[in-house]
């Protein structure tokens, strides 16, 4: 409990209204920032950074914290409002989110968002001041056999998002992994599927895929039907939650946590895996209470999701922290910051500079608070932006799409790439091919070859190896138990009610047609 | 939403994408190969921001990050702005190897080289539980036994952190294809493999390691130079050569002019780079980075980049990679 007592000392050197003033600049900057399509956290907390320097360290911290809870934030935020992840990790969200903006729901979409981020950036944060140093050296201990594991466990996980026609549910995962081959390979430096084309060499952005399949891909199909369906208004809604709402937030808030927070910690963890299985978990459940909402939009889909996301993201503090490693983008940029406030990570850290670390540390606290003191009240003003009227609205969302597309590298070959990967959006509706598994399969696919071949390397070719370390034994004896399981089950006792659980999403273009 | 699209202007502008160039000015374009904050990237901006300060070149410079098959797509890029006496480029030895890997139509060397401005050493670290005290200690387990070293790097195939090795490999008798390499993306993952025991060797630039060399978690068993290290913690790694193996092998980065500019233009630039090469400011930010002042231009720096070529060339081609 000696940490609790140090944090609060850091909380002492942080809390005067100076401070705080500088972490609500922060906040709104980073939210705003965060809000620009193809502008993930990193890419904000990166633009942003020079504001803090000049500042003393305490203040450059606190204003720093708040830009990057509100970078994070702001990702989400277009995530649900425009379906235009602007990171890998937003993508989950954006899938319920999106749907449930459309259905006239996006203020409780955003307040879940919000309160998720801080509960699981909270609760992340204190679990980096109890054990990040006995956690880091743990974690390097784990390696490219267990991380194979869970991507094994993720894929089986998938057929449960392949909608109501396997067929085409598999169609849509093999063009994702197809996608996701296109470029370098890392082991032999040859370029896969690139058509001589140097520029498809560096591999396909899952956000240009994300957003040219979800957005784009969604614009176009609602063009082509414009004349047809009568003009849709979405629905104003309730502006904020209502108990039932947060009923229905609580139980994915704290189980998107405990996800997120393991894998964030493990230094090739990431926030990908977390978001999909927390994604996974609440359809499930929700199916099992017999309220199952997701394909039009469930709350339980954004809160489990994006608390999964944020607790990775606290979770990543350990390595950053205890071993100076930075694991993602955004905690490269980071490590780069603390170093320019004088802070060496590294495993002497929290015994050498302790005023440093707790002040870093409260000030992250503080500015998760402020995040959602300054954004549950933002949240009924985003979402009056969908009362937009649907022509204007869309070609508002097109244009940002291709900005964020073009801004990234400044490169009209990436603004093609968007428009086909947005006509096979269009085309995957128009057969009613379901998107999820598609998306799935580009951010799996690359990183299930990698982990297996740095495996099969270090190995030497012997197969054996994956199953050398413990922790991915356990992890192929739950994915055994949770293949074989419903299978006795169904032989013993051949109950009806085995066959309600999967008949979840279909593709979003069936569900989408409902909705309307 | 006004705030919203005012900042994605203020984000253009700030990118580049809206600045004209009129005929007269002195203003140049620095051509980067890879994304913001990597290595070529910190190297160009820094040339420039020391150019600026001193005003060296009467003008100021606009920086475009050319992303795409590990330099080929700037390249193509320089090589197309032939004549083009306001445009550079940044690049190195990575580049090198790009552009066998990805199968380039033109070499470093078509260009017009102006000067290489720094260095960067390579070091073959272990980690501190290793049972290879020193590298003599690696070289024979490694002769003995090239199967049974697993060596990673921070680089993909035809990089610095791969050619290292297979370079040390052939110095020392093995057979470069016998190797075992492990491509990792980039210092931090390989030194997570590194820490956790899970690879024997690893080969990258010995700045990237500071933190856990000075702790005592990684142990340098020797650095690729020509002279040792200054700086805590690495200055006691000896040099491959003071170690009996006959291999100097250094990363390196350098400015490049388009192909076909005027021989007044090419003096002009490489006298510009040699002023800003004795600004106090340059000297700082190469302690800073931990750079090596090894500065070269002309002349000697194109025969340079052709023994560096070829070098790479037959590195790749006894790999079967060619």
């Amino acid at each position: 409990m000696d940490n609790l007592g140090l944090l609060a000392d850091g909380f002492g050197a942080v809390l005067t209204p100076e401070n705080l003033l500088y972490a609500v600049i922060g906040v709104l900057l980073g939210t705003f920032v965060g809000v620009l399509p193809g502008i993930g956290p990193a890419m904000a907390v990166a633009l942003l950074l020079p504001v803090t320097y000049g500042l003393e360290p305490i203040s450059a911290f606190i204003m720093f914290a708040g830009i990057y809870y509100g970078g994070m934030y702001g990702g989400s935020t277009t995530a649900i409002l425009l379906n235009t992840p602007g990171e890998s990790a937003s993508v989950m969200t954006a899938l319920e989110g999106n749907l449930m903006a459309r259905g006239g729901r996006a203020a409780q979409a955003l307040a879940t968002a919000a309160i998720g981020s801080f509960v699981a950036g909270t609760v992340g944060t204190l679990l980096v001041v109890l054990f990040a140093p006995a956690l880091a050296s743990v974690a390097v201990e784990i390696g490219a056999p267990s991380y194979f594991a869970l991507m094994v466990l993720a894929m089986i996980m998938v057929t449960s998002v392949l909608g109501g026609s396997p067929l085409r549910g598999f169609i849509a995962l093999f063009l994702g992994l197809t996608i996701g081959l296109v470029g370098l390979d890392l082991n032999t430096g040859q370029t896969r599927l690139s058509f001589d084309q140097p520029l498809l060499a560096e591999r396909i952005d899952v956000v240009v895929v994300a957003v040219g399949i979800f957005a784009l891909g969604e614009a176009l199909w609602v063009a082509a039907h414009l004349r047809r369906t009568p003009a849709h208004v979405v629905p104003v809604g309730r502006p904020w939650m209502s108990g039932d709402d947060v009923r229905r937030s609580w139980g994915p808030w704290l189980r998107g946590t405990a996800y997120g927070f393991p894998f964030g910690a493990l230094p090739a963890g990431g926030a990908e895996i977390p978001t999909f299985l927390s994604y996974v978990t609440e359809k499930r459940i929700a199916a099992r209470k017999g309220r199952d909402e997701f394909g039009r939009g469930a709350i339980e889909g954004v809160a489990g999701p994006e608390a999964a996301n944020n607790a990775s993201a606290a979770g990543t503090f350990v390595p950053l922290l205890a071993l100076g490693l930075p694991v993602t983008a955004t905690s490269a940029v980071m490590l780069a910051a603390l170093q320019g406030y004088g802070i060496e990570p590294g495993p002497g850290l929290m015994t050498d500079q302790p005023e440093l670390v707790w002040a870093l540390l409260a000030s992250l606290l503080i500015g998760n608070v402020l995040l959602l003191v300054l954004n549950l009240p933002l949240a009924p003003v985003w979402a009056r932006l969908l009362q937009i009227p649907r022509p204007q609205l869309y070609a508002g969302i097109l244009f940002f799409a291709a900005l964020g597309a073009y801004a990234a590298n400044l490169q009209a070959f990436d603004l093609f790439l968007l428009l086909l990967l947005g006509l096979l959006g269009l085309l995957m509706r128009r057969f009613g091919l379901p998107v999820l598994p598609l998306i799935l399969g580009v951010i799996l696919g690359p990183l299930m070859e990698y982990r297996l071949r740095e495996a099969m390397a270090i190995s030497g070719g012997e197969v054996s190896a994956l199953w050398s370390e413990p922790l991915a034994v356990v992890i192929y004896v739950v994915v055994a138990v949770a293949v074989v399981a419903p299978l006795v089950v169904r032989r013993v006792r051949p109950a009806p009610a085995a066959v309600a659980v999967d008949e979840g999403i279909a593709g979003n273009a069936d569900d989408e047609e409902k909705v309307r | 939403m006004a705030t919203v699209v005012a900042l994605a202007g203020a984000l253009l502008l700030a990118t580049g994408c809206g600045v004209t160039r009129g005929p007269q000015s002195d203003d140049m374009t620095m051509l980067i190969p890879n994304s913001p904050g990597g290595g070529y990237d910190t190297t160009g901006r820094t040339a420039i921001a020391v150019m600026e300060e001193s005003d060296i070149t009467g003008g100021s410079f606009e920086v475009t990050n050319v992303i795409g098959a590990g330099g080929s797509v700037a390249m193509t890029r320089l090589m197309n702005a032939e004549g083009d006496e306001r445009t550079m480029m940044t690049a190195g030895l990575g580049v090198v190897g790009s552009l066998y890997s990805f199968g380039a139509p033109h070499k470093l060397q078509d260009a017009t080289p102006i000067a290489q401005v720094i260095e960067d050493q390579e070091g073959v670290l272990v980690p501190a539980d290793s049972p290879y005290e020193t590298i003599g200690d690696l070289a024979a387990a490694w002769q003995d036994d090239p199967g049974s070293i697993v060596v990673g790097g921070g680089s993909s195939p035809g990089g610095p952190d791969h050619l290292f090795p297979m370079q040390l490999a052939t110095a020392l008798d093995i057979d470069a294809r016998d190797v075992r390499y492990v491509p990792y993306d980039g210092g931090g993952p390989l030194t997570t493999a590194l820490l956790g025991g899970k690879i024997d060797v690893g080969f990258s630039g010995v700045g990237e390691f500071e933190g856990p060399l000075s702790e005592g978690r990684l142990r340098l068993l020797a650095v690729s130079g020509e002279e040792r290290l200054e700086g805590e913690g690495v200055r006691e790694a000896p040099t491959l050569q003071e170690s009996g193996i006959d291999l100097v092998f250094t990363n390196w980065r350098g400015i490049f002019a388009p192909p076909g500019i005027s021989e007044e233009r090419r003096d002009e630039l490489i006298s510009m780079l040699e002023e800003m090469h004795d600004t106090p400011e340059w000297q700082q930010a190469l302690e800073d980075n931990g750079w090596i002042d090894e500065f070269k231009t002309g002349d000697e720096f194109t025969a340079f980049l052709q023994e560096q070529d070829e070098r790479v060339a037959t590195t790749l081609e006894e790999l079967d990679l060619l």
